[in-house]
């Protein structure tokens, strides 16, 4: 139903190419189906009578016919490769925008896996059932009621064997149909898991060698290896099935038409001819029954695939603008976190509880905290990926709910705690925020970053290529390309996910020292482990367990509050041999 | 008349393993025949289980000795083979002699209604019926009866005749679809079983290829391998292969006997051959053009898609999306225009067929119904040619679509067959044993080793570590750090000299011994997709739930696991999910403690892990490195500065050794590194206590290069 819907929905809009289709595809059937009368004709009116005369003369009516038949059906693909395709590209688009409408929540609990399976392989199957449909199975029921009519025209007394052998088609191929659907289904369950095992095996192939796995992933793959193999056998033996069994229901039909036509010839009911036609119409209905009845084996597939993406496109964004009222656009970049408290859904306890605190332009603000504290999340909180259950974020007493997504960007520059760089150039990188850039601003940025060096002894400089995730750059080059992308936007916010792990101390500090002055009077909030980077912050927040447990300087920090002197210390003893 | 009216649709509908028609073009795109402009999609490609969906066609390199060898597969089936060839043989002859004998039935009736028709001569005899006729002026007529001996005037149609007739077309059928059934069913299985066996060995042959051959690969590439093509070469064995030999019979066998019943209009019908050809050949190579154009557009199309989902907080962040949007659109229009393109052009082989065959068709029925009328054709052969001449076109198709996959499947056999002739890993010489808990004293020989000639990386490297110490190795990245440790595992062969371990040559003995008496913990976490629990019993399969709970305590991971609202049943998988990238290097770390080697070796372990937990962890680890042997990578300097020996790497060689206190006193390239590191924090040196700045030990302005040495950052935000 869904899929039925999702189709229909989407087809909508080329309903005319749609009847365009129908109307060709009933013209092409209905010339298919001509063309046996008249060779029946030949028969019973031509040869019959030994009229040469006439039989050149329906000849030239079916050489007529069969160029209509070929046109209209070529026509009518036309039309159903179109309306197929782009029917296609329409549910692509909406996903693609559905899913640039979703918050970064919505999208998680999805998967981004799965969204990319979604818009593009699942579309494909969908689109692909759409075509099949548009060019056989408008025509199939055409050719099967038009089969009938025809048949019934030239002998009704053999009409009784259409009702039989129909029915009987049906019923054996909706048969072997039904007996191949869930082994589809299985199939494809088995298909997964068998690349999926071989998936693990290929990325964690130094583990399963230091384990000394083998033996078990051996086995872990012959499960499912026999699995599929049995399976497939299962499909196959279906299959080998259903092609006999076809073809000797047609045989049986076609003995049958012929021995009780014999009867109605010899007592004169019928001619010769109209024996013959009634065969050829008989057969037609059968083939396209058959047809049909495949086709509806593409269904579950599409279905699943349809009630994937049905899903998706009715997934509710969590992340609406609210109205924001007069208030201008965040001019300095103060940062209010005001009593925020966000969990993500499931969870059993939020990851930041209550926090607050204020990032004054100009200021550096550390956050620190042990693994799992939620500096990433409280982070992430700024430019808005996520909505805080309770509490607010403010930018210049701006809620930052109330600004788009591209007024956002205009103010807050994040480096992630994944470097990720997109595929391009390094320029096309860069410019990434801010697209009007010139080069010396991109290598401006470059030296701040302390990413200049290598950008030059790269070939191409600026232009250098980058493959997707900026796989073919180091760590901490790709590091600091991020940080430099960030600095080209020039932001009011910026905010650094452990941005400079990558990096060695010796880089690390040219790098602050240099960012500081590029940044300016901009406001700067770092999530840091390294206490060398810390201890410079105007202020730093002390998170633990999402809470925030202490806030200050350095000094105060240390002087006053045990988590602190807890990370710091716990530093000291894992780094601090330097005396 | 004919049975079958389409050129039936046989390529998709009988595929056995479910989706072939609607999945080749998004799989092109993954597969490694992919243009140098979609590389960047490939990366993220295997990610996605976008693989093992059908497969791009591919062109075979030597397209002869891969098929032979393809087939050579069946050979342990040979005696099955040839029962299945005998059977496709046996129905091909029935099914064409069929229409024949159809044909007659149909003459037989024929006979029968013009003889009702000549009531008015009954008992003449048919010679004397046709001078009358003649006499009348009814030639043609008179013609068409002297070509019928049959005919007895008055006489209708000899029912005990056309029940023979008929009981001996149907007895051919049936006999003909029991032995399609029969082939089918036999190679169905032989097929399945050489798949199986095939996968099987492809598996096997993973675990035994050296890891250099996985350095120099495209992990899809590899993943392509093992499920695309072999899916692949299940297809062109299971239906290319025996429709291929059925249709191939079928041709012929049609062909003789068109000729048999009338070569005049044989001649007529093979008309349609060359047409039938041209069109395939222009029509089909246009849309093989076009098909390559859609599964390009289609890999940019997916390409972007992944690229911006994958980068989506940046894309927003940066307020991009509107950017993104454009590139989305445009490619999306690319792909509709060409996929369009190519579903109609390919589309319109059908009808083009069909009208080809239409034509043949006419051609027939006027000329044979001319010749009928002048008696030099029987009206069954007609009806029987007619047939004859509609089953010709459709072989012909299903020959060139076989064709097709079966090109297709021989380029994947070809590939697949690449993968198994790669060469190995040194074959196991196991000569010697060691007792089932060693010492852990290593020793290095005179070690040589690289990845490649021309790049000697480390050369003729000697030391040795005594039980129970830990050795942490630093230095520069390349200098060889994670290169050493794979040499212990044995991960690689050495060029030169000997790993001896508590003095047996570790090439003596078998992988697994060695490897079973070594836990190591990889910087690049890798979890399998199952639980927490599962993930940590890995490192001892036999390992109880409280001695995974306890292995998980030790090790810091208990801690957030009791947090996770499912516990330790949490499913994790290799992309991530709903842990962190320090929280599964812990999960990582426990599995080693688990396995309890005798030696250890940990490769920066615990780079994700924040100070405070790491230095819990340590204290797990500093237990679980008493007694024995550990080798340490690490850039935080505690460990270092707790070893036993430092061992000093720069360039493969080991320049200096020794516990941190002499080496600094030596101020050599220790103190070197020590003090730029330290220096470089700006830091006074009173404040070092507080601020204990040197972290980057290691001297990597690059944590991760792009060498085997440093395997990529795992994907994880």
């Amino acid at each position: 139903m869904t899929l039925l819907r999702l189709a229909l929905a989407y087809a909508r809009p080329y309903r005319t190419w749609v009847l365009a289709v129908v109307a060709l595809q009933l013209v092409s059937t209905i010339a298919a189906l001509y063309l046996p009368s008249l060779n029946g004709r030949i028969i019973d009116e031509g040869v019959s009578t030994g009229n040469t005369g006439l039989i050149w003369a329906l000849g030239r009516e079916m050489l007529i016919w069969c160029a209509v038949q070929a046109a209209t059906a070529i026509t009518a693909i036309y039309f159903g490769a179109r309306t197929a395709m782009a029917v296609g590209r329409d549910i692509r688009r909406d996903i693609y925008r559905k899913v640039d409408s979703l918050g970064a929540l919505d999208i998680s609990a999805i998967g981004t896996g799965s969204l990319i399976t979604r818009n593009t392989n699942d579309v494909q199957q969908v689109q692909m059932l759409v075509l099949m449909t548009l060019n056989f199975m408008v025509s199939t029921p055409i050719m099967c009621v038009g089969g009938i009519i025809m048949a019934l025209r030239e002998d009704v007394g053999l009409s009784w064997l259409v009702w039989v052998s129909v029915p009987v088609l049906f019923v054996i191929v909706g048969f072997l149909v039904r007996t191949l659907l869930p082994l589809f289904r299985l199939m494809q369950e088995r298909i997964d898991r068998i690349n999926d095992v071989t998936r693990e095996q290929v990325v964690g192939l130094r583990v399963i060698r230091a384990f000394v796995r083998e033996p078990f992933e051996e086995e872990r793959y012959r499960e499912a290896n026999a699995a599929i193999t049995d399976t497939s056998i299962k499909v196959g033996n279906v299959f080998v099935l259903m092609f006999p069994v076809i073809m000797m229901i047609l045989h049986i039909v076609t003995a049958a038409v012929l021995w009780f036509g014999g009867y109605r010839v010899d007592a004169g009911a019928m001619n010769v001819g109209q024996l013959s036609a009634f065969l050829q119409y008989v057969l037609q209905i059968l083939v396209a029954v058959m047809m049909g009845t495949f086709m509806v084996m593409m269904i579950p597939r599409a279905v699943v695939c349809a009630e994937r993406i049905d899903e998706l496109l009715g997934t509710e964004t969590s992340m609406t603008v609210r109205e924001r009222g007069a208030t201008a656009l965040p001019s300095a970049g103060r940062v209010v976190f005001e009593n925020v408290t966000f969990g993500y859904p499931g969870a059993e306890r939020p990851v930041l509880d209550d926090v607050s605190f204020v990032a004054e332009p100009g200021t550096t603000t550390a956050i620190v905290g042990s693994t799992g504290a939620g500096k990433t999340t409280l982070v992430k909180l700024i430019p808005r990926l996520f909505d805080p259950q309770l509490g607010r974020v403010t930018i210049d007493d701006v809620p930052v709910d109330t600004m788009d997504r591209h007024q956002i960007a205009g103010v807050v520059g994040l480096v992630p705690q994944r470097p990720y760089l997109f595929s391009g150039t390094i320029a096309s990188n860069l410019r990434f925020g801010n697209a009007d850039a010139t080069d010396e601003e991109l290598w401006e940025a470059l030296e701040v970053a302390q990413g200049a060096d290598f950008v030059r002894e790269k070939e191409g400089q600026l232009e250098a290529r980058v493959s997707q995730g900026g796989t073919n750059v180091s760590g901490g080059q790709r590091q600091r390309l991020c940080i430099a992308r960030a600095l080209v936007a020039r932001p009011k916010v910026y905010v650094f996910d452990d941005s400079f792990s990558a990096l060695d101390v010796a880089t690390d500090a040219r790098l602050r020292a240099a960012l500081a002055e590029a940044t300016g009077g901009a406001t700067v909030i770092i999530v840091a482990q390294r206490v060398s980077t810390i201890v410079e912050a105007d202020n730093i927040v002390v998170l633990d367990n999402g809470v925030v447990v202490g806030q200050g300087t350095h000094e105060q920090l240390l002087e006053s509050n045990e988590t602190y002197r807890e990370i710091v210390e716990s530093q000291m003893s894992i780094e601090g041999a330097g005396r | 008349m004919s049975t079958r009216e389409e050129p039936t649709m046989t390529e998709p509908e009988e595929n056995p393993t479910g989706p072939a028609v609607e999945t080749s073009e998004a799989s092109a795109a993954v597969g490694p025949d992919a243009a140098p402009e979609e590389e960047a999609f490939i990366p993220g490609a295997d990610d996605l289980g976008a693989f093992g969906e059908g497969a791009a066609p591919r062109k075979p390199k030597n397209f002869w000795p891969s098929a032979r060898r393809l087939f050579g597969l069946l050979a342990p089936h040979k005696v099955k083979f040839v029962v299945v060839v005998a059977l496709v043989a046996a129905s091909v002859v029935l099914t064409v002699i069929a229409p024949r004998v159809l044909g007659q039935a149909m003459d037989v009736i024929f006979d029968g209604a013009i003889g009702r028709a000549l009531d008015d001569f009954a008992g003449v005899p048919i010679e004397q019926v046709v001078e009358i006729l003649r006499s009348q002026g009814q030639d043609d007529l008179a013609d068409m009866l002297a070509g019928t001996a049959n005919v007895i005037p008055g006489v209708g149609i000899d029912f005990s005749r056309l029940g023979q007739l008929i009981l001996t077309v149907l007895g051919m059928y049936v006999v003909a679809s029991v032995l399609m059934w029969a082939q089918g069913y036999i190679l169905n299985r032989i097929v399945m079983s050489v798949i199986y066996d095939l996968r099987k060995r492809i598996e096997e042959k993973l675990h035994r290829l050296p890891l250099s051959y996985f350095d120099t690969r495209q992990r899809g590439d590899l993943m392509s391998r093992v499920t695309n093509d072999v899916d692949n070469m299940q297809q062109a064995l299971q239906q290319a292969f025996s429709q291929l030999v059925q249709s191939a019979l079928q041709v012929i066998g049609i062909a003789v006997m068109m000729f048999i019943v009338s070569w005049q209009l044989a001649l007529l019908a093979l008309i349609a051959l060359p047409l039938s050809a041209i069109i395939a050949g222009v029509v089909g190579s246009r849309s093989q053009k076009l098909f390559t154009e859609q599964w390009k557009s289609t890999g940019q199309l997916n390409g972007h898609i992944e690229e911006s989902y994958s980068g989506l907080e940046l894309v927003r962040v940066f307020g991009r999306d509107k950017e993104m949007l454009e590139v989305f659109d445009e490619r999306n229009e690319r792909l509709f225009t060409s996929s369009f393109g190519a579903q109609f052009v390919s589309g319109m082989i059908m009808p083009l067929m069909q009208f080809v065959n239409y034509l043949q068709y006419v051609l027939i029925a006027v000329a044979g119904g001319l010749r009928v009328a002048s008696g030099t054709l029987t009206i069954g052969d007609a009806t029987a040619f007619i047939q004859y001449s509609r089953e010709f076109s459709q072989p012909l198709g299903q020959i060139a679509g076989m064709a097709n996959m079966l090109i297709s499947g021989v380029a994947s056999a070809e590939r697949t067959f690449e993968l198994l002739d790669a060469e190995e890993e040194e074959p196991e010489t196991a000569t010697a044993s060691l007792p089932p808990r060693t010492d852990g004293h290593v020793e290095f020989d005179d070690v040589s080793f690289s990845y490649s000639a021309d790049t000697p990386l480390i050369e003729n490297l000697s030391f040795s570590v005594q039980p129970g110490q830990t050795v942490a190795i630093v230095g520069p990245t390349g200098a060889g750090k994670t290169t050493l440790v794979n040499l212990v595992m044995r991960f690689y062969e050495l060029d030169g000299g000997r790993i001896l371990l508590d003095g047996v040559d570790t090439r003596q003995l078998s992988r697994a011994e060695l490897r079973g008496q070594v836990g190591m913990v990889l910087q690049d976490t890798w979890l399998f997709d199952g639980s927490i629990m599962e993930n940590i019993r890995y490192g001892r399969l036999d390992a109880t739930d409280e001695e995974v709970i306890a292995a998980a305590e030790a090790t810091m991971v208990d801690r957030f696991v009791r947090q996770l609202p499912e516990g330790y049943d949490t499913q994790v998988s290799a992309e991530g999910g709903s842990i962190s990238a320090g929280e599964r290097q812990l999960i990582t770390i426990a599995r080693a403690f688990l396995a309890n080697p005798s030696l250890l070796i940990l490769d920066e372990a615990t780079s994700s892990v924040d100070t405070r937990t790491e230095l819990l962890v340590q204290h797990a680890m500093s237990a679980l490195r008493t007694d024995r042997t550990s080798f340490v990578i690490a850039h935080r300097l505690s460990t270092i500065r707790d070893a036993d020996t430092i061992l000093m790497m720069e360039n493969g060689r080991i320049v200096e050794r020794g516990t941190h206190e002499e080496l600094l006193e030596a101020r050599g390239a220790y103190y070197d590194l020590y003090m730029t590191q330290f220096l470089g924090g700006h830091v006074e040196p009173e404040d070092a206590a507080l601020v204990g700045a040197p972290v980057g030990l290691g001297a990597q302005p690059d944590a991760e290069g792009t060498s085997p040495e440093a395997p990529a950052e795992p994907e994880q935000g």
